[in-house]
């Protein structure tokens, strides 16, 4: 067997110039090696950070940002091309190797027709005229179950949906017949249901195609699924590298064996208690100026310390709902009732005391705090609002508010700016809790975290509920998150409430359809588990 | 502090100085402002270091006086309509409906109407004072810093920062002063620069064509008026302010960038 992707030692480093200051070089990948024969697909897996779209790049001889490849050996069919000429390098791109990126509505130009777009690259290589060109795009957008595959192909990207497109790039990438395909994270941006007809598609088209493939992802469920070898990243360098099934079963180091059992919190259910903290009475609203209700009947409730998931894919309406509650959005029927009081369906007219009781938590810690605010004037302005704690008395409460978050107090005087992702969420956390809330909305709160600093965030959650006894209303669309600590789940589809209860009821059969769609789409952690599920839905379809 | 770039040093120094001047203009000044201490336009000597004016007056006092009234007054109308521009954009973008809506709109009106039509207009119906010439000038230019600061309170009105705060029950005047206006700042800073320097344009325009700052009292502007003829004849009075007025518009500039690139640092490098 030839190999046909040969990485040897290759470093990657940045040239980083900071606004003051004197610039420096710093690097980011520190001497990785690994070869790839045809036909195989290697897993590239790693959190934000840790080099694996750098390296996928690399196979490409491409550095985005900045980003400088500064040693080692790339050769592809034997020739090493780092040190190939620019018109070298253009020969290869888009023909020998190309490129699959994580989000494929940026990258389609919205102004030209797909097919336009998907048979560019072989036309502009000459390996075909352009009426060839179109017949193979055509048989590979048939081959990865794309709908009218003969007329798709003069639509415009906005008139295909997000996993549809996702797919007309991946035919934008075979379309060539390359030798080798990097999938930067194709399904990340997708909902769990649309995920899986596209992992299934692309793992299709990889072996009728017989390419190779880099497929990076930070989801290990997902790679363990379409790819023969997985190499785990962390911080530029590979930790481990072997075949799937070795990986997932037999992992040998730490490392990837937290990476592999990360989500595996347990949660015991909690019985309902006889006051709901939280009760939602059929509750429609729509947006201003929309004919449409965007969330329909919902009847819900919450019970004091304990956690109600509000799980469903986008669009659903589950954020929708959460403005509802904060009185962002007034409904126009229904009513919330909070602490057995009924709440005021407008924010301006709710009392001091209902906002304190209130709190909320948002997905992007980025911009829920203000990055001209330190993390100790964040933390302590509802201590001064909701309480008038001033100067040492404050101090001090934010301290405590530190350690609870398991930050400490020299985080006090930074900026948001100069936090992780996960520190920052925790400051939001610290935040909601200053107002020693009943009730805290997380919306999302860990979806833009990766795994492992999200299940941290889960288990603060979890402690923080058992320690201050408040209660979480916790919107998601991650069904690992929900299992994790949830006592009571309900499911939303297209605005309404599809399944409502406790926990062990909702995740026990019978499921109604959505639900069971919902739920065999989550990957799981183990080999063969996309055939299963596909065969399993094969085995159903035909049944009725 | 960290260290300052050569940049910066530079306007820092040029800024400084015509400060400074302007601030002790009577002490620096070598003549009285009014005093005829020479012959029409005499040529640079060691006496009168920029010559003399048309009517015999030392030109370099008349610089120095001149330019105190005229970053006066430039300083004065900035201040106020910087002020009164980012408060009532701010307000209106917070408050939103038709507060908005009827503000905005005004503006747009105010804004319909050439500036200079509109001061030459005003500026001749009342008297002129510093008072008047300061609000004409600080007024108008408003309209300008109130159309840039709604634009960019508007994207960061929509920060989930900002809806923490209004789910926290913040009144209006925290959600415009601590949360909103700290994040416009970076632009209506380098807008700051610019704006400052048509100001002193502004009023040496004004007083070019006789409705800015009244003789016996100097400005840059008005010294040109007075020198104009002298170029004719090949002397170089009238270009001096004009050679003050670009320098003071660079070095401002500079400065203001340097500010800028300390202000758009997030990690607490202020």
């Amino acid at each position: 067997m030839t190999d046909l992707l040969k990485v040897r030692n290759l470093k990657i480093g940045a040239h980083v110039v900071p606004p003051q200051g004197k610039p420096f070089d710093i690097e980011i990948v520190h001497g990785v090696s690994f070869d790839l024969a045809k036909g195989r697909v290697l897993g590239l897996i790693g959190e934000s950070g840790a080099g694996k779209s750098t390296i996928g790049l690399s196979a490409l001889a491409y550095g985005r940002g900045g980003v400088e490849i500064t040693g080692g050996e790339v050769s592809i069919n034997g020739r090493d091309i780092l040190k190939g000429s620019l018109g070298d390098l253009r020969k290869l791109r888009g023909h020998e190797v190309t490129y699959v990126s994580q989000s494929a509505a940026a990258s389609f130009n919205p102004s030209k027709r797909l097919m336009d777009q998907v048979v560019e690259t072989c036309v502009r290589h000459k390996l075909c005229s352009r009426s060839e060109a179109e017949a193979r795009a055509v048989t590979l957008f048939e081959k990865l179950g794309l709908p009218d595959p003969q007329n798709i192909g003069s639509r415009y990207p906005h008139q295909v949906s997000g996993g549809q497109l996702q797919r007309i790039m991946t035919a934008m990438a075979l379309c060539p017949q390359p030798d080798l395909v990097i999938f930067d994270e194709p399904t990340t941006a997708l909902d769990v249901t649309t995920q899986i007809d596209v992992l299934a598609a692309i793992k299709d088209a990889i072996h009728d195609t017989g390419v190779a493939a880099l497929y990076i992802t930070h989801d290990l469920a997902v790679v363990a699924q379409v790819s023969d070898e997985i190499m785990v990243l962390q911080h530029g360098n590979t930790v481990e590298h072997g075949e799937t099934g070795q990986i997932i079963n037999r992992p040998k180091e730490d490392y990837t064996r937290a990476l592999v059992s990360v989500r595996s919190i347990e949660h015991e259910e909690k019985a309902p208690t006889d006051a709901p903290v939280l009760k939602i009475e059929n509750i429609c609203a729509r947006y201003p100026g929309l004919s449409a209700d965007v969330v329909k009947n919902i009847d819900v409730e919450l019970h004091a310390g304990q956690t109600l998931a509000v799980v469903g894919e986008s669009g659903s309406g589950k954020s929708t709902l959460a403005r509802v509650i904060t009185g962002l959005l007034p409904p126009h029927t229904g009513k919330v009732i909070f602490d057995g009081r009924p709440l005021s369906a407008e924010l301006a007219e709710r009392s001091k005391e209902d906002l304190r009781e209130l709190q909320m938590i948002y997905q992007m810690a980025d911009v829920a705090m203000n990055p001209r605010q330190t993390v100790a004037g964040i933390i302590g302005r509802p201590l001064e609002f909701y309480f008038g704690l001033k100067g040492a008395a404050r101090d001090k409460r934010v301290n405590e508010l530190l350690e609870e978050i398991e930050l400490g107090p020299e985080f006090r005087d930074r900026y948001p700016a100069e936090l992780s992702g996960g520190q920052k969420q925790r400051v939001c956390i610290a935040r909601a809790l200053a107002a020693k809330p009943k009730l805290i909305i997380c919306d999302e709160v860990t979806s833009a975290l990766d795994p492992l600093v999200a299940d941290g965030i889960l288990k603060l959650l979890l402690n923080l509920q058992k320690i201050e006894g408040v209660s979480f209303l916790f919107i998601t669309h991650d069904l690992a998150t929900v299992k994790a600590i949830s006592d009571s789940i309900a499911v939303m589809y297209q605005g309404e409430v599809v399944r409502y209860g406790a926990k062990s009821k909702v995740l026990a059969p019978p499921f109604d359809d959505y639900t069971d769609l919902l739920l065999s789409s989550v990957p799981e952690m183990k080999l063969g588990w996309l055939e299963d599920v596909l065969a399993h839905r094969k085995m159903e379809s035909a049944g009725n | 502090m960290s260290r300052i770039p050569t940049s910066a040093l530079i306007g820092l120094v040029f800024t400084s100085a015509y400060f400074l001047a302007a601030l002790f203009a009577p002490l620096i000044a070598p003549y009285e402002l009014g005093a005829i201490v020479g012959d029409v336009w005499e040529p640079m000597s060691s006496e009168h270091w920029l010559g003399t004016d048309g009517i015999g007056r030392d030109l370099l006092s008349r610089m120095i006086h001149g330019g105190r009234t005229t970053i006066f007054v430039a300083s004065a109308a900035t201040i106020l309509s910087f002020t009164l521009g980012s408060t009532l954009a701010l307000t209106a973008v917070v408050v939103g409906g038709w507060v908005d809506m009827l503000l905005s709109r005004f503006i747009d009106l105010i804004m319909s109407i050439p500036t200079l039509i509109f001061s030459l207009v005003v500026l001749s119906v009342v008297p002129v004072t510093l008072p008047v010439l300061i609000l004409v000038m600080g007024l108008l230019d408003t309209t300008r810093v109130y159309r840039l600061a709604r634009a960019v309170a508007q994207d960061v009105n929509v920060m989930d920062y900002v809806e923490a705060a209004r789910l926290r029950g913040e009144g209006t005047r925290w959600i415009v002063f601590r949360e909103i206006l700290p994040n416009t700042l970076s632009p209506l800073v380098a807008e700051l620069g610019l704006r400052f320097i048509f100001m002193v344009l502004f009023v040496s325009t004004l007083s070019f064509l006789g409705l800015g700052i009244q003789p016996p009292a100097a400005d840059w502007g008005g010294i040109v008026k007075e020198n104009k003829e002298g170029i004719v004849y090949g002397i170089p009075a009238a270009l001096v302010p004009a050679f003050a007025i670009a320098s003071l518009a660079i070095s401002v500039n500079l400065v203001a960038d340097w500010v800028l690139s300390r202000t758009t640092s997030l990690k607490g490098g202020r």
